[in-house]
């Protein structure tokens, strides 16, 4: 979307999209970086309800790390396979990309699904977000993530099928890339989640 | 069906509302039914609602904040009138629950819909121009923050005729904005009002990073840029890394509002400290997202003007630079009485002390440029004149704020309400009516009228001394701020001369609309041929007056710190050789005001929880992005002969409008001559 000139010698000859992937990646990072800010406020939030029970349960009678283990290892390793996939795309293996690209997306499902499921235990226990500050805090927190994940999710079938109609162009390779960057950022993100969540709350 | 909606939501026994709705409705039917009758909807529509062109959304950005600003002041002139009259237990014509409505929706309207406006819609016109680019980074992205704010500004319309605002106060403390104080939907419409617009600021944010960053032309390294173009990135760096806590901060006192969490209550763990910091650490940077931009309209302005090189160019940088990361580590001196300890507080208040160090390094600099410079008294000047008197003036009035030890005696009263008054009408609105005359011809072809403008100046100069003056005299007689009435009948006389300097504010804003009707009547006498109206310094000055869309038919080189004014010092050597080419530019498109209407189905309907209409709303955005992200076609090339011909017939009317120009430089001040006799 740059509305610079083209660098070619005055010829009107190539009329395509205009490269522009490294500025849209760089304004996707720049966009990471402020919705990191918002992670951030929501780890502050945290830090400072954390211990906000009011007479309801704590962090350590409710985490159950082996569950969220499993969860943390479905992420990475989605992160591996999508890794995969934009190693395919810069050898233009299509076939490859999608297939890679349809492995993260059941593992990302699957870790959506085991959080959904984790959520609708506690609620269905009787510790939902509404019982206390803690609990109104972790689920904002972790269930922004989650939300965060979905959306990469309904991005990875829109990649999906602009990869099966358009193949890799000017216009679906920068999407991969930034969705790729979105990937691993929630990845970075969720260990933080993991590490000061979950392990704090636990140990 | 409609949630809580019903016809009970509009407030028929209201007289005040029921007069001010029947004037909007009039008004808007009025323009619906000439738009029509000129059939304009298609230009409209396809010449400006779609537009991704920089320019256009800076116009437009400035149009509602105009209109909004209209709105604001009402709200002020309705408290001081409020004021004046309800003294010693009279009760005013204003019940308690209007009031309070009325002075939140004042400074909700004031920074989020006329301030916020303004300086993003200055950046949009002139950022790219300064760094001789053709458009934005992402120029969608730029017409969608436009819709996405300008819904946003009709859902904060909405509020006055169906339901109510917040009685909260502009930044809704917590836990009185919690649905255990506030259940009605007065917080539900600031809350989505300010989500949307805020999501809209936040795209802004990164794509002017992006494009400052990335798209400035050849030779034009950091240092050569333009301080506008300095003091907009600082800006928007603030906005990157200040707006999301807004986001998530209003996130979560919509949970507790509607699915009754405990982030902010009085019970269940929660903690409504948490609120206020939060909302003060996007608060205060925003504060310098407002003020660093009209900083870079006093220096370009105060250049000019003096004809002399900016003095202390590195300086002024470097205290931007300054001021940019010292912002994020004062938030704290909004609430000293908090109660964090007298560490803390002193901290704080140091921070806030050091801030008005690298404030007067550029105060000082705009001395010294004046120093031994030719000064012109045109109005930008005499409003940057007025605002080194009065911002200096309350940023000494800040610095007593952030003694702690002075705040909690001060903290809460009018005395807080005038500091920012101060700061804000000093700094941001003469920074904005300064870079609006300054930039008006950029956009339009034709200069203000210097008569009305200067008459605008003075109004505005003199009005808010008189309004604001009897502030401080009255915070040391006790008075706080947001008081419907008072008992004491000894502070009426300074509430009417308060009242006073409101209305020659209003006469103030009363010019700036006679100046618009003047000057568009006298355009072809004020018309700027050249596109250098005011032989000014930097790029946006090279190229013509309305700029041609695609901005510069040759990217310009830059060798130095106002490259255009060095250009035009070696004048004659003109580079006519070069060729024209093709130019790829963006098309325009109809997804930012599809998208953002949408937004404005959700944040309606999430008002009155009216859930299926939510979900409609929510699909439609989700399905009109989409139809946006599988749409090849959003860009084309400008031909080579295209330009050639805009080009040629603009150099022609240059050459009609006088035959006797050898070089740049004299052409320049030949114009500002024609522009000084055409005003006398």
């Amino acid at each position: 979307m740059a509305t610079d000139t083209l660098h070619h010698e005055g010829s009107v000859v190539h009329h395509e999209h205009h490269d522009a992937t490294e500025t849209k990646l760089f304004g996707f990072w720049v966009y990471l970086m402020s919705d990191l800010v918002i992670f951030g406020s929501l780890f502050a939030t945290y830090a400072v309800l954390m211990k906000g029970t009011a007479g309801g349960p704590t962090a350590a009678e409710i985490f159950e790390l082996p569950f969220v283990l499993v969860e943390t290892f479905l992420l990475l390793f989605s992160s591996f396979t999508f890794g995969m996939g934009v190693l395919a795309m810069n050898a233009e293996r299509l076939g490859q990309v999608k297939a890679w690209l349809a492995i993260t997306f059941v593992l990302g499902a699957a870790f959506v699904g085991m959080e959904i499921y984790e959520f609708q235990h506690l609620i269905h226990e009787g510790y939902g977000p509404d019982k206390s500050a803690f609990l109104s805090s972790f689920f904002t927190l972790v269930g922004t993530h989650g939300l965060h994940v979905t959306f990469g999710l309904i991005w990875i079938l829109v990649m999906l099928i602009q990869l099966s109609t358009k193949g890799l162009n000017d216009m679906t390779r920068p999407r991969i890339l930034c969705l790729s960057l979105f990937w691993h950022f929630l990845d970075i993100v969720w260990i933080c989640v993991f590490s000061f969540v979950y392990l704090m709350g636990v140990l | 069906m409609f949630g809580k909606l019903s016809l009970e939501s509009i407030p028929y026994h209201e007289p005040i509302i029921m007069v001010v709705a029947a004037f909007m409705a009039i008004g808007g039917i009025a323009l619906l039914g000439a738009l029509t009758y000129y059939r304009k909807w298609s230009w409209l529509w396809n010449e400006w609602f779609t537009s991704v062109d920089h320019k256009k959304l800076g116009i437009m950005y400035f149009i509602v904040a105009l209109v909004m600003l209209l709105r604001g002041f009402s709200d002020a002139i309705m408290m001081r009138t409020q004021q004046a009259m309800a003294a010693g237990g009279a009760a005013g014509y204003l019940p308690p629950e209007h009031y309070d409505q009325i002075f939140t929706a004042h400074g909700v309207i004031m920074i989020f819909f006329v301030a916020m406006p303004m300086v993003i819609g200055l950046m949009n016109l002139v950022v790219p121009l300064q760094i001789g680019a053709r458009d934005v980074a992402f120029p969608f992205l730029n017409n969608l923050s436009f819709w996405l704010f300008a819904v946003a500004a009709i859902l904060v319309n909405i509020s006055l005729v169906v339901g109510e605002f917040a009685k909260t106060g502009w930044l809704a403390y917590a836990p009185l904005s919690g649905i255990e104080f506030s259940p009605g939907v007065g917080v539900d419409y600031w809350i989505w009002a300010l989500q949307i617009s805020g999501i809209g600021t936040t795209l802004t944010g990164i794509n002017f990073f992006v494009t400052i960053l990335k798209m400035r032309t050849k030779g034009m390294t950091m240092f050569r840029m333009p301080i506008f173009t300095w003091t907009s990135l600082c800006a928007n760096v603030l906005i990157i890394a200040s707006f999301p806590i807004l986001t998530a901060t209003i996130a979560l006192l919509t949970l507790d509002r509607y699915l009754g969490m405990h982030f902010f209550t009085n019970d269940f763990g929660g903690n409504m400290m948490m609120y206020v910091n939060l909302i003060w650490a996007w608060g205060h940077p925003e504060v310098y997202i407002l003020i660093l931009p009209a900083f870079g309209v006093f220096s370009e302005v105060i250049s000019t003007f003096a004809r002399k090189r900016l003095f202390g160019y590195m300086t002024m940088v470097w205290a931007t630079i300054a001021i940019t990361l010292l912002s994020f580590i004062v938030w704290l001196h909004h609430f000293f009485t908090m109660g964090a300890g007298a560490n803390v507080n002193a901290f704080f208040g140091i921070m806030t002390m050091i801030i008005a160090i690298p404030t007067g390094v550029k105060v000082f600099n705009w001395l010294f440029t004046m120093f031994r410079g030719s000064l012109e008294l045109t109005s930008p000047v005499l409003w940057t004149l007025g605002f080194i008197i009065t911002f200096t003036l309350g940023g000494m009035t800040g610095v007593m704020l952030a003694v702690p030890a002075a705040n909690f005696v001060l903290h809460n009263s009018l005395f807080v309400i005038a500091h920012f008054h101060n700061v804000i009408i000093g700094g941001v609105v003469f920074g904005m009516m300064a870079g609006l005359t300054f930039w008006f011809p950029k956009a339009f072809g034709f200069t203000l009228s210097e008569k009305w403008g200067k008459r605008s100046f003075w109004c505005w100069f003199i009005g808010f001394y008189v309004a604001f003056m009897p502030l401080y005299v009255l915070a040391f007689f006790g008075a706080v701020r947001r008081m419907q009435s008072y008992a004491n009948p000894e502070w009426q006389p300074w509430m009417i001369l308060a009242w006073v300097g409101a209305v020659i504010i209003m006469m103030g804003i009363a010019c700036t609309v006679i100046q618009f009707w003047v000057s568009i009547r006298d355009r072809k006498l004020n018309a700027d041929v050249t596109g250098d109206p005011w032989d000014g310094r930097t790029l946006e000055w090279s190229t013509s007056s309305p700029a041609p869309f695609y901005n510069f038919a040759r990217l310009p080189e830059v060798g130095d710190i106002d490259s255009f004014w060095s250009q035009k010092e070696r004048s004659n050597e003109e580079l006519e050789e070069a060729p024209y080419t093709d130019i790829h530019m963006p098309r325009n498109t109809v997804a930012g005001p599809v998208i953002s209407f949408f937004a404005l189905i959700i944040g309606f309907a999430l008002v009155w929880h009216i859930w299926w209409l939510a979900g409609v709303g929510a699909i439609g955005v989700f399905v009109s992005f989409m139809a946006r992200v599988f749409n090849d076609d959003i860009d084309y090339y400008v031909s080579a002969e295209e330009v050639e011909r805009i080009e040629r017939a603009h150099q022609q009317r240059v050459k009609n409008s006088d035959p006797y120009k050898p070089s740049a430089e004299v052409e320049g001040r030949e114009g500002k001559q024609r522009y000084v006799e055409v005003n006398a």
